[in-house]
C-alpha cells in the first residue's frame, strides 16, 4: 500500500464539515504544514478537536481566524483572543474539557473503550449532563471517547511505513489522537527509510498511520 | 521584597527532597527560584515532561521544549518525556506530591475557582482541573486581595475548579491551611497584625497558637 503521498493528494481527503482532531500544545507538535493546507483550501464548517487554539498566528490560530471552525472541543482558549471572541459572538460552538479528561477521551476512542471514570471535574460544571458513578465511596463521572475523521500528526522523525518517533514536548496529544481517527495522515519533519528508527524507539507503530507526507517545517 | 517573592519563596519552603511538584502559570513559576540548595525537587510540566528546568539563554532555545504556559526551558539530567495521556495519568494517579497554583477566589472549606469569570474571562481549564483532584498537596500562591477585595471567602461565587481540595494558602499577610475543623491562620507575616488580615479576609479563620511569624 502506497503511504507517501503529495501534499495536495492530502488536501484532497479533507472536506467541509469534518471533524478533524489536530494535536500540539500552543503550536508545539502541531502538523504546520499541513494547518496551512487546510488554511489555503479554505474548507470550512470543521469540528476540531485540539487542547489549545495556540496563537492567531501559529497552529490551529490560524483555522480560528480564518474563520473556518465552527465546533471546538478544546481544554484551553486563552492564548488566542479570536477564539474567545468569536464564541462570544456564537460563530463557534466551543465545548471546554479538562485536559487530562480530553487525552483520555481520545486514548477510549483509540483503545475500543465504552469510556472511563475520572474525578476531575466532580462538583463543576463539567459534570453538567454526565452520569456520576460512585466507586469504594468516591465520586466519579463517567466521560464517554471521542474519535474522529482524520487525524494530523506531526512526527519529528517518520519512515515510510509511518513509525514515528517524536522529540522531546512534541509528543503530547500526538500518540493517542493516532489511534482515534478512521484516516490518519502524518508529516514528517524528517522523512527516513525503513529501518532507520529503531523498533525499540517508535512510539506510534507504523499500523496506525494511513498516510505520511513531508512538512515544510 | 516584593510581595510576588515573599509569597513564592514561602510557598518553596513546603517542598521535601524528591518532591514531584507541578507549578501552575504566574505568580506560581517564580517558586521554582527559592527551592533550598540541599533538596532536589523534581518539576512536573503538565505538556509531557519531569525534571524541567530553568529558562535558556536565547541562543540556547529548542522549539521543540516548552513549559505548560508555552514558554521555551530546558531539561535537566534525569529528565523524561512522555504524552499527554501518561502525564495526565501521573498528575490525576496521585504521582504529584504538590500543585502551586494561582486563584480568582478560594473558601473555608477548599473550594476554588481560577478557571472563569463568566461573562468576562473563559479561557478554559487546561490541565488545573485535573491537577487540583489529583496531586497529594494543593497549595495557593495567591495575593490576599483583589483590587482591595478579599478573595478567600466563605463561599465561591464564581463557578468551581474542585471542591475542598485546598490544603494550603499562602498570600503575602500569612499562611492558611484548609482542616476538616476549619480554616486555620498558621503564620502571619511579620508587618501585618491578626486583625488587618480578618479585615480583608471574608471568610472565617481560626488563630493558630502558637501563632508563628512567617519569615521573609
Amino acid at each position: 500500500m502506497k503511504k507517501f503521498i503529495s501534499m495536495d493528494e492530502a488536501m484532497d481527503m479533507l472536506h467541509d464539515g469534518m471533524t478533524v482532531m489536530i494535536p500540539g500544545f500552543m503550536g508545539v507538535g502541531t502538523p504546520e504544514t499541513l494547518v496551512d493546507g487546510m488554511v489555503k483550501k479554505g474548507i470550512k464548517d470543521l469540528h476540531i478537536i485540539c487542547t489549545d487554539t495556540a496563537r492567531p498566528n501559529i497552529g490551529i490560530g490560524k483555522l480560528i481566524v480564518n474563520g473556518q471552525v465552527k465546533k471546538l472541543y478544546a481544554s484551553h482558549i486563552g492564548t488566542n483572543p479570536e477564539t474567545g471572541r468569536m464564541m462570544n459572538e456564537g460563530l463557534i460552538d466551543v465545548t471546554l474539557i479538562p485536559q487530562g479528561t480530553l487525552a483520555e477521551r481520545i486514548r477510549a476512542g483509540g483503545a475500543g473503550l465504552g469510556g472511563f471514570l475520572t474525578p476531575t471535574g466532580v462538583g463543576t460544571v463539567v459534570e453538567e449532563g454526565k452520569q456520576k458513578l460512585v466507586v469504594d465511596g468516591k465520586d466519579y463521572l463517567l466521560e464517554l471517547p471521542l474519535t474522529a475523521d482524520v487525524a494530523l500528526i506531526r512526527g519529528s522523525k517518520v519512515d515510510r511505513k509511518g513509525n514515528i518517533w517524536y522529540n522531546a514536548a512534541t509528543r503530547n496529544f500526538n500518540t493517542v489522537m493516532a489511534t482515534a481517527a478512521k484516516i490518519v495522515i502524518v508529516e514528517a519533519q524528517e522523512l527516513v527509510e525503513v529501518g532507520e528508527i529503531d523498533p525499540n524507539n517508535v512510539m506510534t507503530p507504523g499500523i496506525f498511520v494511513d498516510y505520511v507526507v513531508k512538512g515544510d517545517a | 521584597m516584593d510581595i510576588r517573592e515573599r509569597i513564592a519563596k514561602r510557598v518553596a519552603k513546603e517542598f521535601e527532597d524528591g518532591d514531584i511538584v507541578n507549578l501552575g502559570i504566574g505568580l506560581p513559576t517564580l517558586v521554582a527560584n527559592y527551592i533550598k540548595d540541599d533538596i532536589e525537587v523534581i518539576f512536573q510540566s503538565e505538556n509531557g515532561f519531569v525534571k524541567m528546568g530553568p529558562a535558556p539563554t536565547e541562543d540556547a532555545v529548542d522549539p521543540d521544549i516548552v513549559n505548560a504556559g508555552g514558554l521555551p526551558v530546558t531539561v535537566l539530567p534525569g529528565a523524561a518525556y512522555f504524552d499527554s495521556a501518561v502525564s495526565f495519568g501521573i498528575i490525576r494517579g496521585g504521582h504529584v506530591d504538590a500543585t502551586v497554583l494561582g486563584a480568582l477566589q478560594v473558601d473555608e472549606v477548599g473550594n476554588l475557582a481560577n478557571w472563569m469569570i463568566p461573562g468576562k474571562m473563559v479561557p478554559g481549564m487546561g490541565g488545573a482541573m485535573d491537577l487540583v483532584v489529583g496531586a497529594k498537596k494543593v497549595i495557593l500562591a495567591m495575593e490576599h486581595t483583589a483590587k482591595g477585595r478579599p478573595k478567600i471567602l466563605r463561599e465561591c461565587t464564581l463557578p468551581l475548579t474542585a471542591k475542598k481540595e485546598v490544603n494550603l494558602i499562602v498570600t503575602e499577610m500569612g499562611v492558611f491551611e484548609i482542616t476538616p475543623g476549619g480554616m486555620i491562620l498558621r503564620e502571619m507575616a511579620s508587618d501585618t497584625t491578626v486583625e488587618q488580615i480578618q479585615a480583608v479576609t471574608e471568610a472565617d479563620f481560626i488563630v493558630a497558637d502558637p501563632l508563628k511569624i512567617m519569615e521573609d
